[in-house]
């Protein structure tokens, strides 16, 4: 379990215009600002749970998952993972977290990714039985045949991925920390690695800490979302409740074979868009019913959908300015 | 504690073994290093240049050989470049990586540099044991006593180069460059250690600075101690005593200067 109270980290940053004078000047004066990277967050996570954490950048994500793993120590408030205070970073701690940062990597750089592995076996101190069973079981998942004996420098990026995700988790770790896993990569190696981190999670009943600028990761993974923005929680709960409260409309798609009248389409709802014979509509929740009847019944429909507006235009509604805080305390207070 | 302990030891082949990977792995840059630390066979030239018509304070042209010579292979089996690797891995953020394992990384380290010391004697060793032998082979010790206290020596001048760079490095937490610091070592260490010219051609008081210094201990001590410099068993021990205390004096600086910088990481990370 992953227990988060009042957590604050502020850092202290050196700040000086551009230009040689300003330069100079830094030298016998320096100016720093105290920046709350994490303000007061507070939450809890139980065993085995996927939770999404997002936020723009900046937000404070990365700084929250390095104080859950250790990294950093807490200006104030607290932190608690499987009962060890992070900062303490003891051994038993060590063994049962792992941190994956996608924008860096473990891989000794020179050497095949197998060397990594015996490194980390024999640092983690991984019985050479279970190394091999669990060796074994990440290949098949991950699909690292062939990859394990090429130096870490001719593997691609999605490759070096795979293989810095078996070097983190051949320990079995309880806890997950991760930092962008799928950045850079491709549609289907994203997919790849989802699929990995859900059958992961599943099997060893892990809890799953994510962040991830792609929320097609997000809602294929995970139930929950935690949302910060300025270092400050604006959202924790269900992904669909916050979609609900921050856009309440649904959006209908239609395909006809014949064409209707705008004035009978300003009817039916809000055109967001219509090209050839697809439409597609904006309709608050409690007509949908309505209109879909209606379209079904009288007008030359061949195909209709109905989608929650895209996640991305979700956050982008709550990251902008004025809008975030209410918008998630809404959708909070509604989830409770 | 005791269970870390054996988990660490454990781990310890394992370690070595990749490091000596590594040092394959990174071969022609592994020649190139070698080659920044041939600096006593330049001054090999210099000085029995100058040794050649007479004697350069009781130093005749072998006395300059087996110096040399013996400072050569001494420095080969005692480097390190745990500053660049130190600073490098702070820079980049990769220390982090470190920091998540549960052994320490000052171990870790260890492995690395001491992987390499094999290979360094299969390149450099060969050359300078023909050169020192058939040259000035009968200067080298050959009390078995001496010999031993020869090999504490040796591990005493890794330890206390090892660990002062570790501590320089460490630095590089606080700073944002600790090469700059390193540079000033490296002047004070080529003087102060004999790496330069042997300690018995600098001044009296550069002597005298050079005797109660760190630095000796890390070269010219083994080396002095090899080519039969020493004529008096307590001369050799009392030299051998002073090391480690620096040896254990320079662990504990180089473990603070590490405590608080990781303190000062994990205040404001990387």
């Amino acid at each position: 379990m992953i227990r988060v109270d009042d957590l604050v980290k502020t850092f202290r940053v050196h700040r000086r215009p551009a230009g040689l004078g300003a330069a100079l000047r830094s030298i016998f004066h320096r100016k720093y600002e105290i920046v709350r990277a994490v303000d007061g967050v507070s939450f809890r996570i139980e065993r085995g749970e996927r939770v999404g954490f997002l936020g723009p950048n900046g937000a404070g994500k990365t700084t929250t998952l390095k104080v859950l793993s250790g990294l950093l120590h807490p200006t104030s408030g607290a932190a608690e993972v499987d009962g060890f205070e992070p900062r303490r970073r003891e051994p038993a701690f060590l063994k049962g977290i792992t941190l994956v940062m996608g924008q860096k990597n473990q891989l000794l750089w020179d050497l095949p990714a197998a060397e990594t592995y015996a490194l980390n076996r024999a640092l983690f101190d991984v019985p050479r039985d279970e190394y091999r069973e669990t060796l074994a079981e990440l290949s098949a998942l991950l699909d690292l045949e062939n990859l394990s004996t090429k130096p870490t420098r001719q593997l691609s990026l999605g490759e070096r991925m795979k293989c810095e995700l078996a070097a983190a988790l051949l320990h079995r770790p309880k806890t997950l920390f991760l930092d962008e896993p799928t950045i850079g990569l491709d549609v289907s190696m994203q997919v790849a690695i989802r699929e990995f981190i859900r059958s992961y999670n599943q099997r060893y009943e892990a809890t799953v800490l994510l962040t991830s600028h792609y929320m097609q990761d997000v809602t294929a993974l995970c139930p929950r979302i935690i949302v910060i923005d300025k270092g400050h929680l604006i959202y924790d709960g269900d992904l669909r409740a916050l979609v609900r409260k921050v856009h309440p409309n649904k959006l209908v798609s239609f395909t006809m074979t014949g064409a209707i009248g705008p004035a009978e389409l300003e009817r039916l709802g809000d055109v967001v868009s219509s090209e050839g014979g697809r439409i597609v509509l904006r309709v608050p929740q409690d007509r949908l019913r309505d209109l879909v009847s209606h379209a079904l019944a009288n007008l030359p429909v061949v195909d209709l959908s109905v989608e929650d507006p895209p996640v991305e235009d979700i956050m982008r509604e709550l990251f902008r300015p004025g809008s975030a805080p209410e918008a998630a305390s809404r959708a909070e207070a509604e989830a409770s | 504690m005791a269970g870390q302990l054996r988990a660490t030891l454990r781990a310890t082949p394992t370690l070595l073994r990749v490091g000596v990977a590594e040092t394959l792995a990174y071969r022609v840059e592994f020649v190139i290093w070698m080659l920044t630390t041939t600096l006593p066979l330049i001054m090999l030239g210099l000085w029995t240049s100058v040794a050649a018509q007479k004697p350069f304070a009781n130093f005749g042209q072998r006395e300059f050989v087996a110096y040399y010579v013996g400072a050569l292979i001494v420095r080969n089996l005692t480097g390190s470049w745990v500053v660049w690797q130190l600073g490098d891995e702070i820079r980049r953020g990769m220390l982090s990586f470190r920091l998540l394992r549960p052994v320490h990384p000052f171990i870790t380290y260890a492995a690395t540099h001491i992987s390499s010391v094999p290979m360094r004697g299969l390149v450099a060793l060969p050359f300078a044991v023909i050169l020192l032998f058939s040259t000035a082979g009968d200067l080298l010790i050959t009390d078995p006593v001496l010999i031993g206290v020869l090999v504490v020596a040796l591990l005493g001048a890794w330890l206390l180069t090892f660990f002062m760079l570790v501590m320089i490095g460490s630095v590089g937490l606080f700073v944002d460059k600790a090469s700059a610091v390193f540079e000033v070592y490296l002047g004070i260490f080529a003087v102060l250690s004999g790496y330069l010219i042997p300690l018995a051609l600098l001044p009296e008081w550069a002597q005298s600075i050079a005797r109660w210094a760190p630095f000796r201990y890390m070269l010219a001590f083994p080396v002095e101690l090899a080519i039969g410099f020493y004529h008096d068993r307590t001369d050799v021990l009392r030299d051998l005593g002073l090391q480690w205390l620096w040896v254990t004096a320079v662990i504990g600086a180089a473990l603070a200067v590490w405590r608080a910088g990781i303190r000062r990481y994990e205040a404001f990370g990387s």
